[in-house]
């Protein structure tokens, strides 16, 4: 049974098991790995009561195979993993941006590089999740920082993936991941369905309209259609000529930026201050503490990553005199709101980065904004 | 279905194979042995890797993904699960599935996964020009063994058998009767079906190996093929000892353990 309305008490990884059955999920691939495990337990023993199948893959790499195939039978098909199965994946992520098939990954971040702190987070995947895999193309992520969030973004994520048909990748981390709390599952979540194709046309599978977004020929209904991670036509058949590889590759990107502003979740508080934090994730609890004892200062918390909220960020960067980004890595969102708040003549960026596997403290934030 | 066309997509003819090539073949004893089944080509769902012999899938005209090297038997994998009513067929090499995609053919068998698998053996990297792959044979030559391959081949077929597949048959693009034979067993099979087809690339293993002409492959294969019956190691070792160079053909195993979709099934149906 899909959880009813009402609150819970939850670890992380358990809250987003909950929002992918809220969301319709029907497959899910994987292979154990600290610290995302949590998510493929609980799902091994949720999903067949829900009619769903679960199977635990020989590699993160059998992992998205899998989870790619159970999407072209019409599956709303997730995987979960953290840095060294997220790095496995990355061909495939390719694939599936290159096909247009929709999946969630979900990658409860840990230290990296390497086996790095298996126990312990970081936010070190933020720029692989885009870049990760070879070529240009765009994927979405978006990066929850409670347990409320895990549920919520969870079903996001799966909205996002099926109209887009694209991968959404969660960015969590082991704080947030492994973190227990109370969330809410309200009556009635939003849930959207991927758009699928209904005449029976069958050469030119990856025919689109305005949208950008092809409608889906669901294997198994007769449209006899042809899916390839070589540069395709309409028809979906393999093409070398530079202007049908260009109008796929830009359409693939143009489909997600173009729709940046529907895919963007910021969250705002104290709006009028000069003075912002910028966070995602599990450091941002430390920046409402922050903010909560002294409203002088601003946050932008953003929930959504990639593509890049730049609308909020340039919003922000408008009238302050400073901008902090509180983030565990070695500043990877940092350039992107450097680079965005540039462009508003918001010059001052700082970052504030820790890498050694513990979240920011509230003191460690106050301090660094008495610096400046 | 009465015609190849009916099969194959027309539009995308001519194919990118060369002359000589054991691609056709296998493309033809597969029309023969499909048509003569009943089976709905809208219910049917073909996935392949990388290589030449993965191309076959976007020639057939059914639903089919053309995934990436070494995965087709992950994705074939999940989709036959998420839909069990689908007849999943698999194409590919010996570099896709012995090599990089080695590990989910072990498992794949072991799983005994909802699947027919048919193995184009060329004993080389075809579509990438001519490199070594686990098959080529000890002190074969390829561009990446130019001394000789000093290490020695894997044997698919064996793999399959024991590692749990349903059902693993081996020939020689030369045996077309017991190929088309053992194609249609395997399409009808539950569970984990496999058939390698030994099949000639002229053009990256006969070129370097004195046999550049398709008929001089032909030739080799028949001369290395032995029926399992009259293979002097049959004793040692049932399925080959492709150690010797030998290519043992036949029937390895046909037995009927629960598939993986059916175990899931009755899992939860609580039997
Ligand atoms: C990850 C990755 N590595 C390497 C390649 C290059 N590549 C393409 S096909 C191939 C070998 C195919 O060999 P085989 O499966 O035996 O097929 P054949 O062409 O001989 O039929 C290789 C190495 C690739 N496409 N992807
Ligand atoms: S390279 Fe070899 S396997 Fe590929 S089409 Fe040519 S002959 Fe066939």
């Amino acid at each position: 049974m899909r959880l009813e309305a009402g609150t819970y008490f939850m670890q992380g990884n358990e809250a987003c098991v909950e929002g992918a059955i809220a969301a319709g999920l029907r497959f899910f691939a994987g292979y154990p790995i600290t610290p995302s495990t949590e998510i493929a337990e609980r799902l091994a023993e949720r999903l067949p009561e829900e009619g769903g199948i679960f199977i635990q893959m020989e590699d993160e790499i059998a992992s998205i195979s899998a989870v790619i195939g159970s999407s072209w039978v019409g599956a709303k098909a997730m995987t979960a993993t953290s840095g060294p199965g997220f790095s496995l994946m990355q061909e495939n992520i390719g694939y599936a941006a290159m096909t247009e098939t929709p999946l969630v990954i979900v990658n409860v971040m840990r230290g990296g590089p390497s086996t790095g702190l298996p126990t312990m987070p970081s936010q070190g995947d933020v720029m692989q999740a885009k870049y990760g895999s070879h070529g240009d193309y765009e994927i979405i992520a978006l990066a929850p920082a409670t347990v409320q969030d895990m549920f919520d973004l969870t079903i996001k994520a799966f909205n996002f993936s099926e109209i887009y048909r694209v991968p959404a990748i969660i960015l969590s981390d082991a704080e947030v991941g492994h973190m227990r709390g109370k969330f809410t599952v309200p009556k009635k979540s939003e849930v959207l369905e991927r758009r699928m194709r209904t005449d029976k046309v069958w050469h030119d599978g990856f025919a689109y309209d305005e949208s950008l977004v092809p409608r889906f020929p669901v294997f198994g209904r007769g449209f006899r259609v042809h899916v390839t991670g070589i540069s395709h036509d309409i028809a979906g058949y393999p093409r070398t000529d530079p202007e049908v590889h260009e109008e796929l590759v830009r359409r693939l990107s143009e489909k997600i930026i173009g729709n940046r502003d529907k895919i963007s979740l910021t969250d705002i508080y104290n709006e009028d201050s000069d003075r912002f934090i910028v966070t995602y994730g599990s450091p941002t609890l430390a920046a409402m503490e922050v903010i909560g004892n002294d409203p002088s200062i601003g946050l932008l918390q953003l929930k959504t990553l990639w593509p890049m909220p730049e609308e909020s960020i340039r919003h922000v960067a408008k009238n302050v005199k400073e901008i902090l980004v509180v983030e565990m890595n070695m500043g990877q969102v940092f350039k992107e709101v450097q680079r965005i708040a540039c462009l508003e003549g918001c010059e001052n960026v700082r970052l504030l980065s820790k890498v050694g596997g513990e979240v920011h403290t509230p003191q460690e934030i106050v301090h660094s904004l008495r610096r400046c | 279905m009465e015609d190849f066309f009916d099969l194959y997509r027309k539009d995308r003819w001519p194919t990118i194979f060369c002359p000589g090539c054991g691609v056709g073949t296998v493309m033809n004893c597969f029309y023969r042995a499909f048509s003569e089944l009943d089976i709905d080509q809208d219910r049917v769902v073909f996935v392949s890797g990388v290589g030449c012999s993965s191309r076959i899938p976007g020639y057939i005209r059914a639903d089919s993904i053309h995934t990436t090297h070494g995965r087709a038997l992950a994705v074939a994998t999940g989709l036959s699960l998420s839909n069990p009513d689908l007849k999943v067929i698999v194409f590919t090499g010996d570099g896709d599935l012995g090599a990089i995609g080695g590990n989910h053919f072990i498992h794949s068998s072991r799983r005994n996964a909802d699947m027919t698998v048919f193995c184009i053996n060329n004993n080389i990297y075809g579509m990438t020009g001519g490199q070594a792959s686990t098959t080529t044979p000890h002190r074969a030559f390829s561009t990446t063994t130019p001394y000789g391959n000093m290490e020695f081949p894997f044997d698919l077929a064996e793999l399959a058998v024991t590692a749990g597949a349903n059902y693993v048959a081996r020939w020689t693009v030369r045996n077309v009767k017991e190929l088309i034979g053992s194609m249609r067993k395997a399409l009808v099979k539950n569970g984990f079906s496999f058939v390698e087809v030994a099949s000639p690339c002229p053009t990256g293993f006969g070129r370097r190996n004195k046999m550049g002409d398709p008929k001089q492959m032909y030739e080799w294969l028949k001369i290395k093929s032995v029926r399992k019956e009259k293979s002097e190691f049959w004793n040692m070792d049932p399925v080959d000892l492709n150690i010797s160079g030998q290519i043992t053909i036949g029937e390895f195993v046909d037995r009927n353990r629960p598939s993986l979709g059916s175990m899931l099934k009755s899992m939860m149906n609580n039997e």
